[in-house]
């Protein structure tokens, strides 16, 4: 019983980690979107508001796909263990 | 202007109260009901009482409550703030409201068109309603939007109304979208189009959660490290000094910028569906056959 609880306790764990490499993606685009969005500044100051205000606006649409790590990550957390938990002693009964 | 009638003051002190007295509810409420000494906690909504319904019991939790008091406020709010309009504005806050109410029919005739004029109320409130809420962590409550069921449910709002105006070119127009370019993209097309309030919800939500877990985790880390370095102190050891200034510095991005910066993009891509899934041709083809029609008949 002890050995599956912390089977599923490490499952949890390391599942929420590798949910989080879904970081890389966002990050890597975002910073891209900022590059070009400074080049575009840099090429046309006039032009800040509004290149400022669609970059912003893309990098939080780029940012949902890392969210959807962090939710289930959060999940695996603080929800999961329980969760699994109680079915396996549900199971065992 | 110094000339305003005793009625009048006293009324912008009810409203005025009506604005505050929930948000302190709010705070006595959470005071009241959190037990004492099991510190700092990252845990969900807390669930105040349970409603016994037929089909499944009905939670009554923090967030629902926390969004009704907002609520209040929000109606305080605007009641204060149109209160004494004139013709020729006397107060200030009259100044205030219309630049405020210009601002809003400005972003959405820029975004949407003249023909969506009459959403300028229905995006300003979203707009409203989903600053306020992630602001109340500002004063130490949960914030609403840090819970799915809440930002879950503006989602199907909006998602509801996309589908409307969508179905305004016609039934067939729209489920013939669904088999393009070629018949067997249908099951991806159904999928990206209900993924629509999922990644809504989820992008709002998941901000609003990542600001209260981090600013939840770093407040428990300063105490610990105050407790670590002040606890050898006799009184004064007890008090987290440390939490101080570091979690309000932060709080600035994660409650302020994050917040606000996410009911900006939730109403922005509210309008962008609205008007980029409205079919303009088929509508205007589809009213051009009624009017047809009804003239044959007249």
């Amino acid at each position: 019983m002890e050995l599956a609880i912390g089977i599923i306790l490490a499952g949890c764990a390391i599942g929420a980690g590798l949910a989080l490499i879904a970081g890389i993606g966002p990050g890597i685009g975002e910073g891209n979107a900022v590059a070009k969005a400074c080049e575009a500044i840099g090429r046309q100051p006039e032009s800040k508001g509004a290149v400022t205000s669609t970059m912003i606006m893309g990098c939080a649409i780029a940012e949902t796909t890392g969210l959807y790590g962090l939710v289930i990550g959060i999940l695996l957390i603080f929800v999961a263990p329980n969760l699994f938990v109680n079915i396996l002693k549900n199971a065992v009964k | 202007m110094n000339n305003k009638s005793l009625r009048f003051k006293v009324v912008d002190w009810l409203l005025i109260a009506l604005m505050i007295l929930p948000l302190v509810a709010g705070i006595a409420l959470k005071v009241l009901t959190t037990p004492g000494s099991d510190g700092i906690a990252i845990t969900g909504a807390r669930v105040y009482c349970v409603i016994p319904m037929p089909l499944q019991d009905l939670p009554i939790t923090e967030s629902q409550v926390n969004s009704w008091l907002i609520m209040l406020t929000i109606v305080g709010a605007v009641l204060y703030l149109t209160h004494g309009l004139a013709l020729k504005p006397q107060t200030k806050r009259q100044l205030l409201v219309e630049w405020a109410v210009e601002k809003a029919e400005y972003l959405v005739s820029d975004n949407m068109g003249a023909r969506f004029k009459a959403f300028v109320p229905f995006i300003a409130a979203i707009m409203v309603i989903s600053a306020s809420s992630s602001l109340m962590s500002l004063v130490g409550l949960r914030p609403p939007t840090a819970d799915i069921n809440v930002v879950a449910g503006w989602a199907v709002v909006v998602f509801i109304i996309i589908t409307y105006y969508k179905l305004k070119g016609g039934l067939f127009p729209y489920v013939k979208g669904f088999f393009e370019p070629v018949p067997i993209f249908a099951p991806f097309n159904i999928i990206g189009e209900l993924s629509t309030p999922v990644s809504m919800s989820f992008r709002h939500y998941g901000n609003v959660l990542s600001g209260v877990v981090i600013s939840t985790l770093i407040a428990t880390a300063l105490q610990g490290l105050s407790k670590l370095l002040l606890g050898w102190i006799p009184v004064i050891g007890n008090i987290p000094f440390l939490q101080a200034g570091l979690p309000a510095i932060l709080s600035l991005y994660f409650d302020i910028f994050s917040g606000l910066m996410q009911a900006f993009i939730f109403a922005m891509l509210t309008m962008l569906y609205i008007a980029t899934g409205f079919p303009e041709e088929d509508y205007e083809r589809r009213m051009a056959k009624k009017r047809a029609r009804a003239a044959a008949r007249a």
